[in-house]
């Protein structure tokens, strides 16, 4: 098994949900982030002044599956969360030692 | 007596009694959310303090007997001969007491105007104690020279509704506060980013709406010129809203929220000496160049390397300059009889009187308040400590905080 953490343009999350659906993935965990990469933050203006933001806001998902999907899993990411500028975000793909279904006890498998 | 005045007048007063804690909410948006509190309470505890400021002493000095054409007497100590019966010297058609507390809140916002020039950074009771003696010291006489009998109303200086008494004192003053105060703790390193600009909005939104009381309430009737003032009032502030964004569009490539808000209180500044002088055509020229001058004065900050931290120099001091100086331009005694023509209406003269009520009330509002900060850092020191600073005022000097 394999966790997927994934960071996208917020504007992007609808797609990815939709396409990983649709390949069988069954439940992921979205949160709010903020962060750089070389993309380097952005620009705001008040009164005339100029501010440099250091971290921007992004969605990570975290998403477990077994590893057979991961290939399909990471081409319908890279398909849906692509605009081809910079900050499109990445994706971090970590071993899994064991998932358990808190409410039935299940493990393995059968418990993503 | 009339009964439509009194009615005016007193909405007029309550109207500006809102720019109050509208102004609490326009500088609230504007600091770090950590200080919202603070600086909320550095307008709000006003209302208290000069309240009971002006109905002891402030009223009198300001109103009462004048001496020498530099205050007033204490003669109507704690509105003592203020009653109900219209006063013999101003707003002769309505009580008294009507007049009296109109006035009683321009004192209470002008010194919560300056409150953003050391926003952030200094005492609760230094800035108590500041308060109390600005509003004795520099607003009361100031306030006796241009309308209650002093030297610059004898001279023929035109100040409405409050340019040179409210907007160039408070502007002076912030620049002095400033100055005096020092800058905040990493200054140029940190990050001063606004931390609820809806809310600054809506506080710029009360001081529009409170402004129409200011201005057209100045009038002390019910009459056409009050509607002269409250028309010219909106036009200009209208004008500078779009000059604002319209010059911060081509130099910094967006219009911004807060640029159409400054925009709109730089033109509000700029009209309110003038708008009992001026017709609508004037205003839009009044409005126009104080929406693109004070986005200018509020850039070239940067350069001088002051902390104002919420551009009271830049707003209420260039705004407020610009407004009494057009205000020797454009005034008209076709708009009002009682006042003079300006400039453009030829009348040179009325400009070099403009010119002299300007620098007088920078000088003085300059010195005074230099003096003041300085007996009361002496007193009790002005900043709060580097560690209170870090932790925000609201929980370092209130105890409370904004958000949970």
């Amino acid at each position: 098994m394999k966790k997927l953490e994934v960071i996208i343009k917020s504007f992007k999350l609808d797609d990815v949900k939709e396409g990983l659906s649709a390949i069988g993935i069954k439940g992921l965990t979205v949160s709010e982030v903020k962060g750089f990469g070389r993309q380097r933050g952005h620009k705001e203006i008040y009164r005339g002044a100029e501010y440099q933001v250091d971290f921007v806001p992004k969605i990570k998902l975290e998403v477990v599956m077994e590893t057979e999907l991961v290939n399909e899993a990471v081409k319908v990411i890279l398909d849906k969360a692509t605009t081809g500028q910079i900050g499109d975000g990445k994706i971090f793909i970590l071993p899994v030692d064991e998932v358990i279904r808190i409410r039935t006890g299940e493990k393995g498998k059968n418990a993503i | 007596m009339n009964a439509g005045d009194t009615v005016f007048v007193l909405l007029s007063a309550a109207l500006v009694m809102f720019m109050t804690p509208g102004l609490a909410l326009f500088y609230g948006g504007l600091v770090r959310n950590k200080n919202v509190l603070g600086t909320i309470m550095q307008s709000f505890i006003l209302l208290g303090l000069i309240t009971l400021e002006w109905v002891m002493i402030g009223y009198s000095m300001s109103f009462g007997p004048d001496i020498g054409g530099i205050i007033g007497n204490l003669d109507w100590f704690a509105l003592s001969g203020v009653g109900m019966e219209p006063s013999e010297s101003y707003g002769t058609t309505i009580p008294h007491l009507a007049f009296m507390i109109f006035q009683c809140m321009f004192a209470i916002i002008t010194p919560a105007l300056i409150t953003g020039a050391f926003a952030e950074r200094i005492k609760f009771s230094a800035f108590i104690l500041f308060s109390l003696l600005w509003a004795i010291l520099v607003y009361n006489p100031l306030c006796h020279w241009a309308w209650g009998g002093g030297w610059m109303g004898k001279m023929g200086a035109l100040d409405f509704a409050g340019g040179t008494v409210v907007h160039i004192s408070s502007g002076a003053a912030a620049f002095i506060a400033a100055l005096v105060t020092g800058k905040r703790k990493g200054f140029g390193i940190t990050q001063y980013i606004p931390h609820n600009l809806p809310m600054a909005i809506t506080g710029a939104a009360l001081l529009w709406f409170g402004w129409f009381g200011f201005n057209a309430g100045s009038a002390l009737s019910c009459s056409g010129l009050a509607a002269n003032a409250f028309v010219v009032t909106h036009i200009s502030a209208s004008a500078a809203a779009l000059a604002w964004v319209s010059a911060e569009w081509i130099h910094s490539g967006k219009p911004t929220t807060l640029g159409a808000a400054s925009g709109a209180v730089a033109g509000l500044v700029a009209i309110t000496p003038a708008c009992g002088y001026v017709g609508p055509v004037s205003a839009i020229i009044i409005g126009l160049v104080a929406g693109a001058l004070c986005f200018c004065g509020v850039m070239l900050k940067s350069r001088f390397g002051y902390d104002d931290s919420l551009d009271v120099v830049g707003i209420h001091g260039l705004g407020g300059i610009w407004g009494a100086l057009a205000t020797g331009l454009f005034a008209s005694v076709a708009i009002n009889p009682a006042g003079a023509n300006g400039l453009f209406f030829g009348n040179p003269g009325q400009l070099w009187i403009q010119f002299i009520s300007v620098i007088g009330t920078i000088a003085f509002s300059f010195f005074m308040t230099f003096i003041i900060l300085k007996v009361v850092d002496l007193i009790i020191g002005l900043r709060v400590s580097i560690e209170d600073e870090e932790r925000g005022l609201d929980i370092s000097l209130h105890n409370e905080t904004g958000y949970n």
